[in-house]
């Protein structure tokens, strides 16, 4: 009871302090009252509205910091709100709940609002500083714009520098790029006019080569020497130049005021000359100048970008000049050797046609003249065997000498042609030596005694009886020479003189290239005849075995020689391998002519050439393969009994085997051949044949091993070779064939069928 | 020897027969020629052990194509061995159709297998009729005293 009268004590005390408590009692403030109660309210409204709105706009944008402060906000004015609305309650009589309600209300919207009020002290600084961000990033905005800007313009710059030097590039041609340059700088950089000025021939003057606007200017010249001029090609960056200067006054002056014109050198560089920057001297380039005019009616200047892009196109047309230049230069050279080839060709085919019709005249000439002179000779030769009267005899005889003459000029020429082209060959063949000589000197004995002459004859004691060579050409040849030092040799000797060469009389000095290379088959001859007499000039030497060469001396005596006679001699030395010259120590003072020639020696030498018989004479057939050792493995019976067979009929000794394993097993030295028929399928009979050739090795008792195959199979003919069969034998084989074969294999040791 | 005579006539127009049809070729002319006096029964033996070899053979092959899964190898090599023996006898026909044989073979095609066996088999039996009737001339001109005509 005390304690509920306590608690009305305090309630009507906080009534009391209440401010919003009106005094119930004073019925004029009735109007007041409203007011003030629909004041709460639309307060209250206001209040609760707020912190909505505020959350509303909030959630909307997506970035704002202070989301705290937002609520701390929102629960102060919340409670304000919710304080004025409880108001409404305490107009009137009103229970103690509401009391405690109202109470509750105001001290949560105190403490709210004094936390409130200590967080806006730190939050205003930051607030207020937000804003300087703001107009600081839109400054710093501001300035990336212009250099993105200026980027822009450079890449954009860049951009036509490459589109430019495209075009400029894309063309060899020397006109198409100048005026292409022109024509694109002219679009790029929207130009008045562009105009290029050339160098003259004399390099004194500069010549308007190229302009944009007219397609085929004026000849207009200036001199080189212009100051403007200096200037500009003085250095390698764009220059502005007057318009009113020589070079610049390329139109017709109009109303207008001309615009900027700059000027830039371009290079003209030489082939070899490509580093523009390493320039040592002014003096010895040429340049072209180009100059830039922008459009007279405008208020247009030239940009640094503008600029740079000049000189950037500037180089590359001189680089672009320069490949043009190479390009021209490599089409002429071109051009010529085609006409070279050309001519060459023609020439080659009228030698060729030359050739052809100089060896069917000489084909038809060899018979026809021939048989002419045989009927000559051999009739007059006759003729001079009947009786007749010595004026005839005289006459008979000087046709018959000049038929000879002439016959052995045919001869000579004939010889000749056919030693030039290669196509003689020597008849090699197994001779008397001794004899040769023997016989050369008998021809030669007669005329020589006629003129008073000695001929001795000296052949070395290990000079072989018996050699190898062409005998008749080596007759030919002693004959020619030994011929030569009779006729010209009024009196005195003439000495043969015949030996084996050894290596230091091998070389000659005056034919380094001579080196001969003596084997165990052959020997060199070296053969000399030493003359007395009228020798030769020492200038002579050399035109000798020339063709059709006479020297002076000799051709004042009747020699009646052809002059091909040494010329043959050389060339049918040469065949053998062999060397010839003349030594003389001048006019009057004789000669001695010297020849070494290669022959084989007989006995010691194998045939070199292995002469291929396709077809074998009857001589082989007789050869007897009785008793031969040979085995035969094929893994088909009745094959084997019939291949047995046929061996068997030929006389050979057979055995038989049906495999692989059996065959090495049975296989031994004595056995000359194997017959292996590789038709079996698998691999197996390559196999023997490398086995027989591993344990038999390579030296003559190796059985030799032939395949039998009824396909002809190229590849098996290259697997049989391949293991190192000596032959491949296409089934099915004929008693004869069987022969054949085996003839051929004990004769060379190979057969191949083809 | 008139016997003779008829025999040996009869004989050559029997070979003759059979080199035009096509049965022998000229192997079997070599054969011929191989026999001698060092050898005087060859072409007998060659021709007997022609029929031993080519009986196993198909006897081999009629098995091995009777197999469920048919061994396609196997058969190749025995047909293989047949188109040999044949070719070494000079059997042209027998060789010929063991060629079809062995296509038939590689393209695994069974049914023309069985049919070409069959071919095989045929021509087989016909040479062989031939050939044994052939060899009872010689036998009996051989025993009439007189010599085998030579057809070279």
């Amino acid at each position: 009871m005390g304690s509920l009268l306590r608690m009305n004590r305090l309630l009507s005390s906080i009534v009391d302090s209440c401010n919003c408590i009106i005094d119930p009692q004073l019925p004029a403030d009735d109007l007041l009252m409203k007011y003030q109660y629909i004041s709460d309210f639309f307060i209250a409204l206001a209040y609760f509205s707020i912190p909505v709105e505020l959350i509303y706009f909030v959630k909307k944008s997506a970035v704002f910091p202070y989301r705290w402060v937002l609520v701390q906000f929102g629960a102060f004015i919340v409670l304000c709100g919710a304080t004025h609305l409880i108001n409404l309650w305490t107009f009137n009589m009103h229970t103690r709940n509401v009391a405690v309600v109202m109470t509750t209300a105001k001290v949560l919207t105190a403490l709210v609002s004094c936390i409130t009020a200590l967080m806006l002290v730190h939050i205003i600084p930051d607030l207020l500083s937000v804003k300087t961000r703001e107009l600081f990033l839109k400054k710093k905005a501001a300035q990336l714009d212009r250099e993105m800007g200026i980027i822009r313009t450079q890449e954009e710059t860049g951009r036509h520098v490459r589109m430019l030097t495209h075009e400029i590039r894309s063309t060899l041609d020397r006109h198409t790029i100048l005026k292409t340059t022109l024509v694109e700088l002219g679009r790029t950089l929207a130009l008045e006019e562009c105009a290029l000025w050339m160098p003259t021939r004399t390099g004194l003057e500069l010549q308007l080569s190229y302009t944009l606007r007219h397609q085929n200017p004026v000849g207009l010249t200036v001199p080189i020497q212009l100051p403007v001029i200096n200037q500009v090609f003085g250095t390698n960056r764009v220059v502005k130049i007057s318009p009113n200067s020589p070079v610049a006054r390329l139109r017709p002056t109009g109303k207008y005021m001309p615009g900027e014109v700059v000027a830039v050198r371009v290079p003209l560089l030489h082939l070899s000359n490509f580093q523009i920057n390493d320039w040592p001297e002014l003096s010895t380039k040429r340049y072209a100048l180009m100059v830039l005019m922008l459009p007279s009616d405008s208020a247009r200047q030239w940009h640094v970008h503008e600029l740079e892009l000049v000189e950037v196109v500037a180089d590359q047309v001189a680089v672009a000049l320069s490949h043009a230049a190479i390009l021209e230069e490599s089409m002429r050279a071109r051009d010529l050797l085609m006409e070279q080839n050309v001519a060459l060709d023609l020439a080659r085919r009228e030698a060729e046609m030359a050739v052809r019709a100089r060896n069917d005249f000489l084909a038809v000439m060899n018979h026809e003249m021939r048989t002419p002179m045989h009927a000559i000779i051999a009739l007059s030769s006759l003729l001079q065997e009947t009786d007749l009267t010595p004026e005839q005899r005289l006459m008979v005889e000087t046709i018959l000498k000049s038929s000879n003459l002439l016959a052995t000029l045919i001869n000579d020429v004939l010889d000749l042609s056919r030693l030039e082209d290669g196509s003689l060959q020597l008849d090699i063949d197994t001779f008397n030596l001794h004899d040769l000589f023997r016989e050369v000197l008998s021809l030669i004995k007669p005329i020589a005694s006629v003129k008073k002459l000695f001929v001795t004859l000296s052949l070395s004691s290990d000079l072989p009886e018996y050699v190898i060579g062409d005998e008749k050409r080596l007759m030919q040849i002693l004959l020619n020479v030994v011929g030569n030092a009779v006729k010209f040799s009024k009196e005195g000797s003439v000495s043969i003189s015949a030996f084996v060469a050894k290596s230091d009389s091998l070389r000659d000095p005056r034919a380094p290239e001579f080196f001969a290379v003596p084997s165990e088959n052959h020997f060199y001859l070296r053969v000399q005849i030493k003359d007395t007499g009228i020798g030769i000039n020492p200038q002579d030497i050399p035109n000798l075995f020339s063709k059709f060469t006479q020297s002076q001396a000799l051709a004042t005596t009747n020699s009646g020689g052809t002059g091909l006679g040494l010329a043959i001699c050389k060339r049918f030395v040469n065949l053998m391998e062999g060397h010839i010259w003349i030594e003389s120590e001048g006019l009057g003072k004789g000669s001695t002519a010297i020849f070494i020639i290669k022959l084989g020696i007989p006995g010691r030498a194998n045939e070199s050439k292995l002469r291929f018989v396709s077809k074998l004479s009857e001589n082989h057939m007789q050869m007897s393969f009785q008793g031969l050792k040979v085995l035969v493995m094929d893994d088909n019976g009745v094959s084997r009994m019939v291949t047995k067979g046929l061996l068997t009929h030929l006389g050979c000794d057979v055995t038989t085997v049906g495999s692989r394993d059996e065959c090495l097993r049975v296989v031994t030295q004595e056995h000359k051949v194997v017959f292996m028929d590789v038709s079996m399928p698998g691999i197996d009979c390559y196999e023997v044949a490398v086995v027989i050739h591993e344990r038999f090795g390579k030296h003559q008792g190796r059985p030799l091993i032939v395949a039998l195959t009824g396909n002809t199979d190229r590849v098996i003919k290259e697997n049989c070779m391949r293991v190192g069969m000596d032959g491949v034998i296409l089934k099915p084989v004929s008693v004869d064939k069987m022969r054949s074969v085996l003839s051929e294999l004990l004769e060379h040791g190979v057969v191949l069928e083809s | 020897m008139e016997i003779v005579a008829k025999l040996q006539k009869q004989f050559m127009e029997f070979i003759s027969a059979l080199y035009r049809e096509g049965f022998l070729d000229d192997q079997f002319l070599q054969l011929q020629k191989l026999q001698d006096e060092s050898n005087p029964d060859f072409v007998f033996e060659v021709v007997s052990l022609f029929f031993e070899d080519s009986e196993k053979l198909i006897n081999n092959l009629a098995a091995a194509l009777q197999q469920p899964v048919v061994d396609f190898k196997q058969v190749d090599s025995h047909v293989h061995q047949f188109k040999g023996s044949s070719s070494s006898i000079g059997a042209q026909r027998v060789k010929n159709a063991c060629m079809a044989f062995k296509s038939f073979c590689e393209e695994k095609k069974i049914e023309g297998c069985m049919q070409c066996l069959q071919h095989v088999k045929h021509e087989y039996f016909l040479v062989k009729n031939k050939l044994e009737t052939l060899l009872r001339l010689e036998q009996q001109i051989l025993a009439a005293g007189g010599r085998i005509p030579d057809l070279s």
